[in-house]
């Protein structure tokens, strides 16, 4: 315990490094998983070709060796070195963007077809319609699934330490090395995780919350109901 | 530096080599996953003890698996190789996921099901291995296999304890003549060579399995 309380300056920076990762990583993987999923509902042949292309390639690589590639493969290919933490996020943000889309994707394809139709029938432009109606409640069928990625994302951000940015598990190893007190220097390592994990969760129960108020559905109070799992569905989690 | 072909065929071998590394480790992962998965899942049903073991299962799924790797191997005696201690990890900790997946089959097969199991007084170990647990198996085939796919994946992560599998090869390569490019491109394809026809294949487990 005063081996973590000494060290919890280190600690605490490691996470933050983490946390920075998982979020910059967010933000670009989502930005892709609308654009993509969007485009992988259009008739449009070509749109859907490049959603299809850019979801099978990402998903089909692991993270690490992306960001391998990005960090070690590109500059002898050209001659600029892809600095190791946007290397990461690139690598993640491309790989969880995929599956975010696929969700994105389906959760569009799952609007009931009558609320498209009613669209069309009040002339609304596709604009509006996806606006106005069908993201609305796609968005709240997309949530859940798109906790679990954002906690895929968090913990696969650990990889990052082995191209030489110092996040929680960088820090770990390295007090390991320092030290040699094992149990101590990684427990403290995964306990923050599972903070980081819990604090996720509980922004995404809550992000699905408001939205399943604003469409009028009844949603469950009090905190305790944020920590919850949620209910089990017999096609799993979603998150490959 | 360009793409250097002559040499790109000398490091094939090396890398096919790590390659069926990697599938082993999937392969034995992915049984102990499965395995100790469905054991998971049906000691969680035990009033005290499910619970603990849910929040053991909760605490592995939501950490790193790289963290996991590493701290077990630090810790293990130095008489298991990288590469038992690799598969045990991935196999525990996809267990937490697999747990999760046998437990929505288990609670989706019909209540009617259990009644008649009772109303034929059915001994325990016959209502579970004749009627519950193939019901439940079916309806989680596809997401099993999604989880298969997930693991083949993840071993690269293996490298990090230094077993020899494909990411291991690539990355020797590249220390040794300082070309990541041609070692790296090929892991890169190698991956996407095995997961995109799964995944088309898991797909049409989908369809097939549906709505049962």
């Amino acid at each position: 315990m005063e081996f973590l309380i000494d060290r919890l300056p280190l600690y605490l920076s490691g996470a933050g490094t983490t946390l920075l990762i998982t979020l910059l990583g967010a933000v670009l993987a989502f930005a892709l998983a609308m654009v993509v999923g969007v485009m992988g509902t259009l008739r449009n042949p070509v749109a859907r070709a490049i959603a299809t292309g850019y979801t099978e390639t990402f998903r089909g690589v692991a993270a690490l060796v992306l960001m391998y590639w990005m960090a070690f493969a590109i500059p002898q290919l050209v001659p600029y070195k892809i600095d190791a933490l946007f290397a990461a996020v690139l690598a993640l943000g491309l790989n969880v963007g995929a599956y975010g889309a696929e969700v994105v994707r389906a959760a569009i394809n799952a609007v009931p077809k009558a609320q498209v139709e009613a669209t069309i029938a009040l002339s609304m432009s596709w604009w509006r319609r996806m606006r106005a109606v069908v993201l609305p409640q796609a968005w709240a069928q997309m949530l859940p699934t798109f906790g679990n990625l954002v906690i895929e994302l968090m913990k696969a951000t650990a990889i990052v330490s082995l191209i030489g940015v110092s996040d929680l598990t960088r820090v770990a190893q390295e007090q390991r090395a320092s030290t040699g007190e094992t149990v101590a220097a990684f427990t403290g390592a995964l306990i923050a995780y599972f903070l980081i994990a819990q604090l996720l969760i509980v922004g995404m129960r809550l992000l699905e919350r408001r939205a399943n108020r604003r469409l009028g559905r009844p949603v469950a109070t009090g905190f305790l109901a944020l920590l919850r799992p949620p209910p089990a569905t017999a096609t799993g989690g979603g998150r490959r | 530096m360009t793409w250097d072909w002559e040499f790109t065929g000398r490091i094939i071998p090396d890398l096919l080599n790590g390659l069926a590394v990697t599938v082993q480790a999937t392969v034995l992962g992915y049984t102990l996953a499965l395995v100790l998965g469905l054991a998971v899942a049906l000691v969680r049903r035990i009033p005290v003890i499910g619970t603990a073991v849910f929040a053991v299962m909760e605490f592995i799924r939501c950490t790193p698996l790289l963290v996991q790797l590493v701290f077990v191997f630090s810790l293990a005696p130095n008489t298991l190789s990288a590469f038992t201690i690799g598969v045990a990890v991935l196999g525990v900790h996809y267990a937490a996921y697999t747990a999760e997946v046998y437990r929505s089959g288990i609670e989706a097969v019909p209540a009617g099901q259990w009644e008649a199991c009772r109303a034929l007084s059915l001994p325990l170990h016959r209502t579970w291995g004749a009627v519950i647990l193939p019901q439940a198996i079916r309806r989680v085939i596809p997401p099993l296999g999604n989880y298969l796919i997930a693991m083949f994946k993840d071993t690269p992560l293996l490298f990090a304890i230094t077993v020899g599998e494909l990411m291991y090869q690539a990355s020797q390569i590249g220390g040794v003549y300082f070309r990541y490019l041609e070692a790296m491109t090929l892991v890169g394809l190698f991956f996407l060579l095995v997961s995109v026809p799964s995944a088309i294949l898991i797909r049409q487990l989908e369809r097939r399995y549906a709505a049962v």
